[in-house]
């Protein structure tokens, strides 16, 4: 135990948005308890790789540091996850981070998460309750669904479930699972009903809620638990009915 | 693709590999399966099928052009997947890859079999118990009928599970894992059937 015990990792970097990628190794004296974001944080303090060589600080991102911002997201032995919840003494060594790759690498492991969030402005993830006056108390949510609608609101928008779906990437327009949970989850919402035909349209557009191919690999990833897969279940059916009712004609456009 | 056909083209393709493609496939297994009683019977229940009314529009509503559609339309969302069973190796995640590759499998199978067969008929001779019997002589023939009749026959149980889910006629985690273990079910005995037909040519 004398020995000075020490973490390896191995990066991948890369300096601009459009320059290629590299891998750089680094060597860092181990300190109990450590995690990702705290062993990169020592390398930016001293930015030395394992050559001995200085180098530039490493880029990542970060927010909350407790895994409900999902901004730290990378991929960490391959697997992604929030590098600020993945402790070093779980982890075999030597660590390889890299960025996720469903998404534009901005520098080093910083990525550019944008389409996450047009997805959720295309599909009106919110509850519209603007008006020129007061529109006054909306309808009641009962107890029991709100605990259960709670469960999909944890959703962090960290990706995880887009970079584990194999039908997310380069060749294909899909959205991905993160946007079509939460479309569940504001239909469910009483006043966000009021727009469900919307959002049903909305994904049964190109790209949308039809090419999920049910890998169900984001299940199975989403760092939150978020049922992802049933929701998407879910929403075919309500996707078949819609579409229903589009096609024929209904009175039941919303309700 | 045309603006927000995709819903549309995904749903038509999930239903005609069904209904009636995935029909025509079990009635075709199931009439093959004379084979097990004797050349006699065969030939009967397969000159049954060829004599029924309006045959060429049945071939070609039923059968030719539902398998196109399908097929093509297939091969577009088979390559657009960028499988990672070695990331994650979870059971359904191994069924998506299988399903795509068996679809790849099965296409190249049938195109083949409509050309040795159908195709065959149509320039003038035979399909009978004989000709199976001819074809299915060569060894190498008959690695490719196996390995044709159950790639075929896994995309279409396993087809069967994700129409389910596509449709939302299975949403919660346990209507899924049953529909799963009625899908193998369906998978196992369309194999013993088309498997036992194969093999009573040879
Ligand atoms: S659904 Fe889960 S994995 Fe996907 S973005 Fe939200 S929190 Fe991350
Ligand atoms: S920093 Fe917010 S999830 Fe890691």
């Amino acid at each position: 135990m004398s020995e000075q015990k020490t973490v390896r990792f191995i990066i991948t970097r890369q300096d601009t948005a459009d320059s290629a990628p590299y891998n750089e190794e680094f060597e860092i004296a181990y300190r109990p308890n450590m995690n990702v974001i705290s062993a990169l944080m020592e390398i930016r303090r001293n930015p030395v790789n394992a050559k001995g060589e200085k180098t530039t600080p490493i880029t990542w991102d970060m927010n909350c540091l407790e895994e409900v911002c999902g901004a730290c997201s990378m991929n960490i032995n391959g697997k992604p996850r929030q590098s600020c919840t993945a402790l070093v003494d779980q982890l075999e060594q030597p660590i390889r981070l890299a960025p996720m790759s469903t998404f534009p690498v901005t520098r080093d492991l910083q990525v550019d998460r944008s389409r996450m969030f047009d997805s959720l402005k295309r599909v009106k993830a919110w509850v519209p309750i603007d008006g020129t006056y007061d529109l006054g108390p909306g309808p009641r949510m009962p107890e029991r669904k709100r605990q259960w609608a709670y469960e999909l609101s944890k959703c962090m928008t960290c990706g995880v479930c887009l970079e584990a779906c194999p039908n997310v990437n380069s060749k294909s327009n899909f959205i991905g699972p993160q946007p079509l949970s939460q479309v569940r989850l504001f239909n469910a919402h009483p006043t966000g009903a009021m727009n469900r035909d919307e959002r049903l349209e909305t994904i049964m557009g190109d790209g949308g809620l039809a090419n999920c191919g049910n890998s169900q690999n984001c299940v199975q990833s989403c760092p939150k638990g978020i049922p992802l897969t049933t929701s998407i279940a879910a929403l075919n059916r309500e996707a078949t009915m819609q579409s229903f009712r589009s096609f024929f004609g209904s009175d039941h456009a919303v309700d | 693709m045309a603006d927000n056909r995709e819903f549309f083209y995904r749903r038509l393709h999930s239903l005609l590999g069904v209904i009636p493609v995935g029909l025509f496939m079990t009635q075709h297994l199931v009439v093959n399966h004379f084979a097990t009683k004797g050349e006699e019977e065969f030939n009967q229940a397969a000159g049954f099928m060829a004599s029924l009314p309006f045959v060429y529009v049945l071939e070609a509503l039923i059968i030719f052009l539902p398998l196109l559609f399908h097929a093509i339309y297939g091969l577009y969302i088979a390559f657009t997947a960028k499988n990672n069973v070695g990331r994650y190796s979870y059971f359904r995640n191994w069924m998506f890859m299988l399903q795509r590759w068996s679809g790849v499998i099965t296409l190249v199978f049938v195109a083949w079999h409509v050309w040795e067969t159908r195709v065959q008929a149509a320039l003038g001779a035979e399909v009978n118990f004989q000709m199976m019997e001819n074809i299915l002589d060569n060894p190498f023939m008959l690695a490719f009928y196996i390995v044709g009749v159950l790639a075929a026959i896994f995309h279409f149980a396993n087809g069967l599970w994700s129409f389910c889910v596509s449709w939302g006629i299975a949403v919660s985690p346990r209507s899924q894992q049953i529909v799963t273990y009625a899908t193998l079910f369906v998978f196992v005995a369309l194999s013993i059937i088309g498997l036992r037909a194969i093999f009573a040519f040879v």
